[in-house]
Parts: C-alpha cells; sequence; structure tokens
C-alpha cells in the first residue's frame, strides 16, 4: 500500500494511528466521558464532525492564511464548528448534551482537531483532509467506545444506560470513577502495543510530537519536543 | 467567606481539575518529568486562569448576556485567552526578561489547555460572582500545581525502574496518575465537614 494512498489516509487512523492509543492525543475527553457508552460514542461523533468540517475548511483556505498566526485562525474555524454542532446537539439530542455538558465545549481546545488542522490539513488537499477526518474520527470514536464499554459495563454492570442482571453482583465500581479511568487507559494503551505488535509509531513517552502546540513551542517548552515534532511533520508532510 | 474558603478548598482537593475532572492532562503527562519545568508549567497555568477568569466573567455578563449573544461564548473565550497569552509573554519579555525566561517557554503551551477555557466556561455555567470566579480560578490553578509537583516526583520514580515492554511511557505513567487520583478520592467529603 502507498504511503499516501487514500486509502491508508482513510484507515490509518483506526489502528496503525489511532489518536488515542498510538498518538496519544484528546486524552481529556477520553477520560472524563467514557463512563458512558452512549455518552463516549456521542462525544466521537461530534468530534468527528468538527475534525472533517474544521479539516476541509482549514486545507481549502490553506494558502490563504499566513504561516504565522496559523495557530488563532485555526482555533477560531474550529471553535465556530464546535459551537455548531453544540448547538445542533443541543437542540436534537438534549440528554447528550446534558451528560457531556462543558467537555462539548472543549472540543474546541482538543489536541486531535488542532493536532490534525496543524500536521494534515494545512499542507494536504481537501480530499485528503476530508478523508483523514473521518478517519481519525472513526478511529477516535471507536477508541472512546471500547474505553467505555470496559468501564461500564465491568464499572456500572451497564451498557448505554442500560443494565445487565447478570453482572449486577460482580461490578467493579471503581473502573468508573476518575482513577479507574487513567487505569484503563493505560491498559488499553499497553494492550493496543501488543496487538500492533510495536510496529506503531508508538511514542516511548509523551512528547510534544503530536501535540498541537509543538507548532509554536519549538523554543522547548516539553523536553524532546522539536526533533519529535519536526520528524512527525516532515513524515506525514510528505 | 467562608463561601469562598469552600470554593477555594474544593477546587484545589476535591474537584482537582487534573485528576477528578480531567482537564489539563496534556501539560500534566508532558511537562511533569522534571520538577522544575513543573513548578513553571503550573504557575504559568494558575497565572493565565486568573487572568482569563477576570476579563471573561465581564464579557459574559456585561457583553453577550445584554445582547443575547450566549452562543457566541466558545468562540469569543478562545479568542481572549489566546490574546491574553499572547500579551502576557509579550509584557514579560518587556518588563521582566529573568520571569520570561523560566516562565515564557510554558505560555504558548497554554492557549490550547483545555483546563483554562475550562475554568472560564465553568465559572459561568455555575453562576459564579466575580469573586467567586477568582477564587475559583486560584484554586483550580493551585490544585493543578499541586497534580504537577506531586506527580513530577512520582514520575522520576518510574523512569528508572524497569517495566515490561507494553507498559514503558506512556501507560506506566497514566497508571500512576490513577494512583495519585486514588490519593485524592479521599479529599472528597472533607471541605463540607471542615466547615459544616
Amino acid at each position: 500500500m502507498k504511503k499516501n494512498s487514500n486509502l491508508s489516509v482513510l484507515t490509518r487512523g483506526i489502528l496503525k494511528e489511532n489518536p488515542v492509543f498510538i498518538l496519544i492525543l484528546g486524552t481529556c475527553p477520553t477520560l472524563a466521558v467514557t463512563t458512558d457508552v452512549f455518552g463516549a460514542f456521542g462525544m466521537g461523533i461530534a468530534a468527528m464532525l468538527v475534525l472533517i468540517c474544521s479539516n476541509v475548511l482549514i486545507s481549502l483556505l490553506r494558502r490563504v492564511i499566513p504561516n504565522n498566526v496559523r495557530i488563532p485562525c485555526y482555533i477560531v474555524i474550529i471553535a465556530g464548528f464546535v459551537t455548531i454542532v453544540k448547538l445542533l446537539v443541543q437542540a436534537y439530542l438534549p440528554a447528550l448534551y446534558d451528560m457531556l455538558g462543558v467537555y462539548l465545549d472543549l472540543i474546541t481546545v482538543n489536541c486531535i482537531i488542532l493536532g490534525r488542522a496543524e500536521i494534515f490539513a494545512g499542507k494536504n488537499s481537501v480530499g485528503k483532509s476530508a478523508l483523514d477526518g473521518i478517519g481519525m474520527g472513526v478511529g477516535f470514536t471507536l477508541a472512546l467506545t471500547a474505553m467505555a464499554v470496559v468501564r461500564e459495563v465491568l464499572g456500572k454492570a451497564s451498557f448505554a444506560g442500560i443494565a445487565i442482571p447478570v453482572l449486577q453482583s460482580y461490578k467493579i465500581g471503581f473502573l468508573a470513577t476518575a482513577p479507574g479511568g487513567m487505569l484503563v487507559y493505560g491498559l488499553l494503551i499497553a494492550l493496543v502495543y501488543v496487538l500492533t505488535s510495536g510496529k506503531g509509531p508508538m511514542k516511548k513517552s509523551f512528547s510534544c510530537a503530536g501535540c498541537p502546540s509543538a507548532g509554536f513551542c519549538r523554543a522547548g517548552g516539553c523536553d524532546a519536543s522539536g526533533e519529535n515534532a519536526d520528524a512527525t511533520n516532515a513524515k506525514e508532510g510528505a | 467567606m467562608k463561601e469562598l474558603m469552600i470554593i477555594l478548598l474544593s477546587s484545589v482537593f476535591v474537584n482537582n481539575y487534573v485528576l477528578s475532572r480531567f482537564l489539563g492532562i496534556c501539560p500534566f503527562l508532558g511537562v511533569s518529568k522534571k520538577l522544575g519545568p513543573a513548578v513553571g508549567m503550573g504557575i504559568s497555568v494558575t497565572a493565565v486562569m486568573l487572568l482569563a477568569s477576570a476579563v471573561t466573567w465581564p464579557i459574559q455578563r456585561l457583553l453577550l448576556d445584554r445582547l443575547g449573544l450566549g452562543y457566541l461564548q466558545t468562540v469569543l473565550f478562545i479568542l481572549v485567552i489566546a490574546a491574553l497569552v499572547q500579551m502576557l509573554e509579550l509584557m514579560l519579555a518587556r518588563f521582566s526578561p529573568a520571569l520570561h525566561r523560566s516562565l515564557g517557554v510554558y505560555l504558548p503551551l497554554i492557549t490550547t489547555n483545555c483546563a483554562v477555557l475550562g475554568v472560564a466556561i465553568n465559572n459561568i455555567n455555575d453562576g459564579f460572582t466575580f469573586v467567586q470566579s477568582i477564587v475559583s480560578a486560584l484554586g483550580c490553578g493551585l490544585g493543578f500545581l499541586l497534580a504537577m509537583v506531586l506527580f513530577a516526583g512520582l514520575r522520576s520514580r518510574i523512569d528508572e525502574s524497569e517495566i515490561p515492554r507494553p507498559f514503558r511511557g506512556l501507560a506506566a505513567t497514566l497508571i500512576a496518575a490513577s494512583f495519585i487520583s486514588l490519593a485524592f478520592m479521599g479529599f472528597a467529603g472533607i471541605v463540607d465537614k471542615l466547615f459544616a
């Protein structure tokens, strides 16, 4: 398969470069909204909509936006789409709106969306950016849902709010709490590492490579950021 | 006064932004490798949170609410925070180069820190007054700083230990963060009891 063929752009977000488990982006919603499968799935879809729209628009405007002020421009574009999605959710899915609360607004600063704008959409054609948005969005949704399934089924003995009678006396309440979320996330990262047999671009530890801020913090906010971020950009931009 | 203390203490310990509300996880995991940068990041985040709350609260109450433009909240808040961070950096560079050298590198990172936008939006959603917003921002910032410092201490030990291959790096880090978060759960209920 060619490195940058349409198919690989579309599919790599799902496992090989899964934004949550491999690139370690969007950690906040991953931990916060995964106590419920419905909420997690809704969050994934909402973020995917914003991601696709912002990727397309940013790709369209990539020759217009001056390089120096691109991050503020990206943020405003993303915030606009987040507002649209938020109003739609509020109008048509009030239950989901209550469940996600402030995290719906916080899609604006979700690293995945700004990260894809910075790493991919700002440098690639509209079609490719849309495919990238779909792939990454599906990967994000799947990852959130997977985590929510573990946490809700084992932690609350229910699935998308519907109780599972068999498990009632075996629930591990810890998994549905905040520390449980971090534990499950850590375990799933290790599991995905085993599944991809370490072939993915697994980072040894967290670095700025995937962080959207990397583009303008080369000065060295977090250690060892520069070279990793450059490597990622060079690879993606090719 | 009592009410302000409750807001302050509960946002530092009980509803710690990083450990129980999961806001600002990226810098928490990214800049906690060493104690020095962790403290710098924590202080910068606290300062920006205070400033952002002081500016966004009047914008919401005096501008957006009066004009019925509530839907512009997200767009306007993120713009204001981005502009504030830029201004703070320029002012530090101009008036206090020493401080700029030690904290300046963390400032650009903070624009996209969801904890800052989170505080600004939560202050409005919780219906806080101006003073309460400032106290809550201070509490959240201090809570973030506390979590960073605690975690930086723990992390240096993880890096030295022999960990099975799949867990090396972020997996082990997250599991360690889970234990700190577990410890913070012990604070639940304390604040209410303290002032009961």
